[in-house]
């Protein structure tokens, strides 16, 4: 277990905003893995702030691939340095809820399937928020985005968020995991087990983004931690076939105080509450039994 | 002591790789094409070659991938067609313009729709300015050659610049032919092991394929383009060096037959090359002046080879397998941006489209038109061939 993390920096000078949550899992996730590193990123914020010519900000070895080629390009690394007997590396990629749960997903599906030894970390703030904020099928119901315009008729996302760990679940993944920004501990501690696995691992990191979703950037943690704590977003690991709850929440908090602190939410009504709490409880029930079928 | 073998294009284009002994091959199965890739899966399960073997679940996935692992410094290889192609269209402008030695295996196929396993070249040459290096290629001994010659132009260092080899679906790739196999010794003589500058390295990390400014984007097109008019002279020398290790050399970028004193000319791309010279066999003991113009690369562009090979010419027919609709066929177009200032009657026939058979009357018929026709008289730009049934 990392005791202590590197004080080396290899992810900085980047033009990400201020309170940047994806920004700040690519530079803690590095952390961990360290200087034997190889970096995929599909287009996105992360490619965008960091990789413009010539202020290229990756203290690793880096490429930007196409948008739906993250898992490809990183299988590509990976079996390349097989072949070139470079064995103590980590390939690792880092793409949105856009550029994974939409027009990535095949390319993931196949990186899965062959089971190549790569992490793939997915920092979901919840909409396409490098081109301004439009909404991907990440994107929770109610919010407002550039292309859920909030009125009488479209009246934000409609979208059920997939679920992306129970996708990836579905391909008999060696090694698959939540995480939140809002628990860091929690996240380095995961990101140091994908490292040591010996085959692909995913982890899905809630990644808040002030910008999008209309927050102050000294919130990026406190928002996430809360979204936690009311249960829209939850921590387990599934290992080998088996789910594990990493952090069992009893009493949620108001969702209503969560979504009320984002301007992304601001329109939302009563039922619309009502719906976001029938989800979250259906979604937490699920969970809870998928944990429980394990532990028996 | 080199040997022959009785193959498919298709099998003489897996020889070629297994010679070239890539590192790393992304396999995804399209007609006609396929049997490349299943000829490959059959020499690394033998051991024949100990390349790693991807299964990837597209196209587009097959071309990131070799992309990733060529910047690593491995040698790769994948093969395509058609749709496939074209399914890989984005990553192409990638790989061309992060300036990575690719070779690639196109099998020419019609493009959907009417949807059509069968040959022709729209394919390829609607990715004409994707940046890569383009060969079209006549017979499986050539095919076999010039994917040993890919890896020595495309990994040249002043040329950096993926290289696409293309054979006509079926007429090439489904048929047999006894080819010459070059020795493991010779190849080894002639293609230097890959080394790639300025690879990603973990003792000197490197931030590759980013974004550019405007202000600097036009410096790395500069840099692309330049990339490519080097790899004209690359390719003769490649060609040249191969000639004297193996005995067979093609001639750069156009080559030409019987066109020394040739009247008429028809310009050909790819497999139908063969049975053109036959017309123009048949034709030339008849007395009549004519010859054939085989394009070997549509990028970079023969044209300085074109106006030489041409330069007896009065009438030239430029036959192919392709359109761009509302225009010429493509070739044309550049033959004609070649011969500009020539004042040469050029009339293009498009023929072949969705794998439509081109007889040898077809040809005979062309050259017929083009005696026919003078300055006062001409036909009109384009025609197809076979269109009545």
């Amino acid at each position: 277990m990392l005791k202590k993390l590197d004080q080396e920096e290899y992810f900085y000078g980047h033009k990400g905003c201020g309170g940047c949550g994806g920004s700040l899992a690519v530079r803690l996730a590095l952390k961990v893995l360290g200087k034997n590193t190889f970096v995929v990123l599909p287009a996105g914020c992360m490619s965008a702030v960091g990789f413009v010519y010539p202020q290229l900000c990756f203290g690793v070895n880096a490429l930007i691939s196409p948008f739906a080629s993250t898992a490809a390009m990183l299988s590509g690394i990976r079996v390349a340095a097989k072949s070139l007997n470079i064995e103590d590396c980590n390939v690792v990629g880092f793409a949105g809820d856009g550029g994974t749960a939409d027009i990535g997903l095949q390319a993931l599906s196949g990186a899965i399937d062959r089971g190549d030894k790569i992490i793939y970390i997915c920092y979901d703030n919840e909409a396409y928020m490098n081109t301004g904020v439009q909404q991907s099928s990440l994107t929770p119901y109610g919010a407002r985005t550039t292309t859920t315009p909030p009125g009488d008729y479209i009246h934000g996302s409609i979208n059920t968020k997939k679920d992306m760990v129970e996708i990836v679940a579905a391909h008999h993944i060696k090694y698959a995991a939540t995480a939140s920004i809002g628990n860091i501990p929690d996240y380095i501690r995961k990101v140091e087990k994908a490292k040591n696995i010996n085959g692909t691992s995913y982890i899905h990191v809630a990644a808040p983004c002030p910008t999008g979703w209309g927050i102050d950037s000294s919130e990026t943690i406190s928002i996430a931690k809360e979204a936690i704590a009311c249960g829209l977003w939850y921590l387990a690991e599934y290992e080998d076939g088996v789910y594990k709850l990493n952090q069992e929440i009893h009493e949620y908090t108001s969702i209503k105080a969560y979504l009320k602190k984002q301007t992304r939410f601001k329109h939302i009504t009563d039922e619309d509450i009502e719906i976001i709490t029938k989800q979250r409880d259906q979604k937490n029930y699920y969970i809870k039994e998928q944990h429980r079928k394990n532990i028996i | 002591m080199s040997y022959k073998v009785f193959v498919s294009g298709d099998e003489a284009v897996a020889l070629g790789v297994k010679l070239a002994k890539p590192n790393v091959i992304a396999a995804y199965p399209i007609t006609p094409q396929t049997i490349v890739v299943e000829r490959l899966a059959e020499m690394v399960e033998k051991r024949e070659l100990a390349a790693q073997y991807m299964y990837v679940e597209s196209e587009h996935s097959a071309l990131a991938a070799v992309m990733g692992a060529s910047v690593l410094g491995a040698r790769t290889f994948t093969a395509t067609s058609s749709q496939g192609l074209l399914y890989m269209a984005e990553v192409m402008h990638y790989a061309s313009g992060g300036r990575v030695p690719l070779v690639m295996m196109n099998a020419n196929r019609s493009v959907a729709l009417p949807w059509s396993i069968f040959g022709d070249q729209r394919d390829s040459l609607s990715l004409l300015d994707s940046g890569w290096i383009q060969a079209y290629v006549e017979d499986a001994q050539e095919s076999l050659d010039m994917i040993i010659q890919a890896y020595a132009i495309a990994e040249n260092k002043n040329v950096l610049t993926p290289i696409m080899i293309n054979l006509d679906g079926f007429v090439l790739t489904h048929t047999f032919e006894a080819i010459d196999m070059p020795t493991e010794k010779q190849v080894a003589k002639f293609l230097p092991e890959f080394e790639l500058e300025g690879k990603m390295d973990l003792s000197n990390p490197k931030n590759l394929f980013f974004s550019s400014s405007p202000s600097d984007n036009i410096l790395f097109k500069a840099q692309q383009h330049q990339a490519m008019e080097n790899s004209r002279s690359i390719i003769e020398e490649v060609d040249k060096l191969y000639e004297e290790i193996t005995g067979r050399g093609y001639g750069g970028l156009a080559t030409g037959y019987k066109t020394e004193d040739a009247e008429i000319i028809i310009i050909t791309l790819g497999s139908i090359t063969g049975l053109v010279k036959d017309v123009v066999d048949s034709l030339r003991i008849e007395g009549q002046k004519v010859g054939v113009v085989k394009i070997r690369f549509m990028r970079p562009f023969p044209e300085k080879e074109i106006l030489q090979l041409c330069k007896n010419a009065s009438k030239i027919g430029v036959l192919e397998k392709d359109i761009s609709f509302g225009y010429h066929g493509t070739v044309y177009t550049n033959v004609a941006d070649a011969l500009k200032t020539t004042g040469i009657i050029l009339i293009n026939y498009i023929a072949g489209l969705g794998g439509k058979n081109i007889s040898e009357q077809d040809i005979k018929n062309i050259f017929i038109e083009l005696k026919s026709i003078d300055a006062e008289h001409s036909a009109q730009a384009v025609n197809f061939v076979g269109v009545e049934g």
